[in-house]
């Protein structure tokens, strides 16, 4: 997929993860904060990276600033930014496809 | 991933707890409390701009968190808005227990979700009719139409009144008597019975008011409802408390059944327990109170 | 060396007689001489020890370069005391190479962490350090590494001699113009004084610092006239509402409810909890709500605590004016009802100092009486050691507090904690830091799951002929790891920048600064 506009999903509370995607020009230029950044950033690097790549983004500017969010969370929040940026959040959403 | 069993259309349910769908917090382990339905909202909890958001979530949380025996119901957002199919597309994708439909109001209401859901089930390799439905009833004319909405689908396992909304329509506010609810929610308690599905009372929503949720919990009881939607894990307890058997029930319902089995071996059909007529009727009923002692965990003997 | 909880300490730790954690109960019976301080004669009458201002105070103490100073932390969140003599010794007098020596810091005191940072501060003893402070010793900012002591270790060790005071500045709500002092009938009450009563009998100097001076004799007094070398008046010592702080308060949380209810449940399992029993419960959340489903077991049983111990809050006040408490052993206040109620009860809501209360090496400290105690964690590992000190990811923003001395003492140690707090799992594999032994800890209650420590197998019969369902420590880790995913390990450098004595004063641990993960 393709990063259209900037876009962004989740929340800055406990346990929730707030992503957002710009265009880029450079491949996946990713900023990650994280209040569990000692124990789990690599493993929220590799979450945001594998779902991107699961979409088909290959090319954007991504923050995220995590609040302790578990995996499944993670994966909700970045898949619904990069489907906003296309402006494709609303419907007919491939559930099982490239989102799972 | 996590496989969740095929839904049973008849359970133990006294507890539907509501959780907001889009909050991660919540929603990640909502089951600890005991709950026997946990209620993920689309709807009233979930910001209009939100609930793209809500589905991922959701999505995410039907595929990857194990919720064991608990139950997991879907409130989708009603008829009349633009939200409802991509709704009901998501919760059979994710392989939710079922469907809670917003504002029913007819059995149309019921077989337009119902296309939609089977429709899905094809789309998503799900299972026909794994899916199930329930109904929320929440205007005049919903509670009126309460017998063909009961009837509507096999996949119907219950309704439900949902108070706030009924009272606006009605131009009433919450009474302590429940004068202004009671009339419905008895015509929606005969529709159930009579089609044979159960039936939730709604959500007290006065937290602090621990007194009035009691007086509010034993009426529902004494009304009949198999259960009560909640709005917090501290009002589990006293429903769960409150709709269990006692002791003197169990011990009756035992007896009834004990004794029908030895009279049936020797072909009596109407005989006397204690002094009291007993036919078949009393007998199915004290098999439905061991079957829920028995779900409640409080019964501990042999039948 | 490696000690009894498996932890490595450095050699170079091991000076002057320091040893490492042997286990629970290592030193019992062995005799020391009690240090006693320097005291300055007051033979010639004086009607007033009244001086006009702090700096005057610390003038005539002596305040000098690279000396030791104490304060208590009764105000907790509201205090005031400290930074406003910090700020008189390090910015008016220019002092340096200060010690700072506290029962314990918080964000009330976030300006020392500036005065460290300029290494005007180089040494912090405390039972806890959260904040900025917390932060600024976790990124190496201090001259030597922070000690931190448990509530008992600590006046064990000002009467074993192995922390020093030269001057001691005690916040006192009330006190007349010769030092007798006490932390009720001012303007702004802090209730019992228990935490600085050690400090005003063994410091060098003792400066008592009120915002309400009383006509003399100010008695019953918590810090009586005789330890006490001088006084000034100030505006305005702390501000009680901000005691009952975010750790200290009382929960609603249905998790947290739920957890509660079933420590009472275990409480009420076993052979202790008849009447007379005695009790403490620690200042999170969860444990602070135990009170409330412990009076329903104990009008069902008829019985009666005989006394609870520690720091009070208003609920378990109420139990007392219920009736169902007979003595209240207090330490700590962590709200006005209970400051109020120690006041208003001296036959049965005392005040006691924290000698009494829990240091190992005097002849007897009340937490060896004490049947029950329910505390809290940031982290409990498979060994059921526990971790109050360091969060998950090594930084420093926790209190042992009275921890690991009620741990040791009482007969049933109940840790109460979330499984995990947001992605951090609470029970692990291997805490961060070791502050109280996995030999103190008895039960584990979480929100998934309870299990008892293999050790007691007499509480696991008293729990499963209740029908109390429990598993395993190990099966609790691997369900909050199934939750959240394993955490990579710490990756720390070599410095140490906090050490962690165990009560009875040898060394159950140490923090190294930490290598913060960059991608």
């Amino acid at each position: 997929m393709q990063i259209e506009t900037m876009a962004m999903a989740g929340t800055l509370e406990s346990s929730d993860v707030q992503v957002t995607v710009e265009p880029g020009t450079a491949g996946i230029e990713l900023r990650l904060e994280s209040s569990v950044m000692n124990q789990y950033g690599r493993a929220i690097q590799k979450t945001v990276l594998d779902t991107l790549k699961r979409l088909g983004v290959s090319s954007a500017r991504v923050q995220v600033v995590d609040q302790g969010a578990l995996d499944c969370t993670i994966r909700a929040r970045v898949e619904c930014a990069v489907f906003r940026s296309a402006g494709i959040s609303d419907k007919n959403i491939p559930w099982g496809g490239v989102v799972q | 991933m996590i496989p969740r069993p095929r839904p049973e259309r008849f359970r133990l349910r006294r507890t539907m707890m509501f959780m907001n769908a889009q909050r991660p917090g919540l929603i990640k382990d909502a089951y600890i409390y005991g709950v026997d339905s946990i209620m993920l909202d689309l709807e009233d909890a979930v910001a209009e701009n939100q609930k793209d958001a809500a589905r991922f979530s959701l999505y995410h949380a039907l595929k990857h968190i194990d919720y064991g025996d608990t139950e997991v119901i879907v409130r989708i957002n009603g008829l009349d808005t633009p939200h409802w199919q991509e709704d009901v597309r998501v919760c059979v994708a994710g392989g939710a227990d079922g469907v809670r439909i917003a504002k029913c109001e007819s059995a149309d209401d019921v077989r337009r979700i119902e296309e939609h859901v089977l429709a899905a089930e094809k789309e998503f390799g799900v299972e026909e009719g794994r899916t199930l439905l329930m109904a929320a009833l929440e205007s005049p004319k919903g509670i009126l139409n309460a017998r063909e909405i009961c009837q509507a689908s096999e996949r119907m396992l219950g309704v439900a009144i949902s108070g706030g909304d009924f009272r606006k329509s009605m131009h009433v506010r919450t009474e302590r008597s429940g004068i202004e609810i009671n009339t419905a929610r008895s015509l929606m308690l005969l529709a159930a019975r009579e089609a044979g599905i159960q039936c939730f009372d709604t959500v007290f929503t006065s937290l602090d008011d621990e007194e009035g949720f009691r007086a509010e919990v034993e009426l529902d009881h004494a009304m009949g409802f198999d259960g009560k939607s909640l709005i917090n894990p501290r009002q589990i307890a006293y429903v769960h408390k409150t709709f269990a058997p006692t002791e003197k029930e169990i011990a009756t319902a035992e007896l009834y059944v004990r004794s029908y089995e030895e009279q049936s071996k020797r072909g009596v059909g109407v005989y006397t327990v204690n002094g009291k007529m007993v036919d078949i009727p009393f007998i199915e009923d004290a098999q439905r109170v061991i079957a829920l002692a028995k779900a409640c965990g409080v019964y501990h003997g042999d039948l | 060396m490696k000690n009894a909880v498996g932890r490595e300490i450095p050699d170079k730790l091991l000076t002057g007689g320091k040893e490492v954690y042997q286990g629970k109960f290592h030193m019992d019976g062995k005799a020391y001489h009690k240090a006693g301080p320097v005291v300055r004669r007051a033979e010639k009458p004086q009607e007033s020890k009244v001086l006009g201002s702090i700096r005057e105070a610390c003038e005539k103490c002596g305040a000098h370069d690279g000396m030791t100073v104490s304060f208590h932390h009764a105000f907790r969140n509201g205090d005031y005391v400290t930074s406003m003599v910090m700020k008189v010794l390090v910015e008016e007098m220019g002092l340096k190479d200060l010690t700072v020596a506290t029962t314990s810091l918080g964000s009330a005191q976030d300006l020392l962490a500036d005065y460290i940072e300029e290494g005007k501060i180089i040494g912090v003893q405390s039972s806890g350090v959260r904040g900025r402070i917390g932060e600024v010793i976790s990124a190496g900012k201090l001259k030597t590494p922070a000690i931190i002591r448990s509530h008992g270790g600590r006046p064990r060790a000002i009467e074993t001699g192995e922390l020093s005071i030269d001057i001691t500045f005690i916040a006192a709500s009330s006190a007349d113009d010769y030092g007798n002092a006490s932390g009720t009938g001012g303007k702004n009450n802090c209730g019992t004084l228990g935490y600085a009563v050690a400090d005003s009998r063994y410091a060098n100097h003792v400066v008592v610092v009120t915002d309400t001076l009383v006509p003399f004799p100010n008695m019953p007094a918590a810090i009586s006239s005789i330890d006490v070398d001088c006084v000034v008046v100030v505006d305005a010592i702390g501000d009680p509402k901000k005691i009952g702080t975010k750790e200290a308060r009382v929960t609603e949380d249905p998790r947290n409810l739920m957890m509660a209810e079933n420590c009472a449940r275990i409480m009420a399992a076993t052979p202790y909890f008849k009447d007379g029993f005695s009790f403490q419960t620690g200042v999170g959340g969860p444990s602070l709500a135990v009170n409330r489903y412990l009076e329903d077991y104990m009008r069902e049983r008829g019985i009666v605590m005989g006394f609870a111990l520690g720091g009070m809050g208003g609920n378990i006040c109420d139990l007392m004016d219920k009736g169902l408490v007979r003595k209240l052993l207090d330490t700590q206040d962590f709200d006005t009802k209970a400051i109020e109620h120690l006041a208003a009860h001296p036959d049965k809501h005392l005040e006691i100092s924290t000698s009494e209360y829990a240091n190992p090496a005097n002849k007897g400290a009340y937490v060896n009486k004490l049947d029950f105690v329910v505390l809290a964690a940031l982290e409990i590992d498979t060994d059921f050691n526990v971790n109050v000190l360091t969060g998950s990811d090594g930084v420093l923003r926790g209190a042992p507090g009275g921890h690991p001395d009620t741990a040791a003492g009482s007969k049933c140690c109940i840790i109460v904690t979330p499984l995990v707090r947001g992605r951090m799992a609470t029970v692990c594999k291997k805490v961060v830091t070791v502050t109280t032994p996995g030999d103190c800890v008895d039960v584990l209650v979480t929100d998934y799951g309870i299990a008892v420590n293999p050790a007691r197998g007499d509480l696991i019969e008293c729990l499963d002929a209740a029908g109390i369902v429990h598993t395993t420590i190990e099966a609790l880790q691997e369900k909050a790891y199934s939750l959240v995913g394993e955490p990579d390990e710490l990756e720390w450098e070599d410095s140490v920048i906090a050490i962690l004595e165990a009560r009875d004063g040898t060394i159950l641990d140490v923090v190294r600064k930490i290598k913060p993960v960059e991608l």
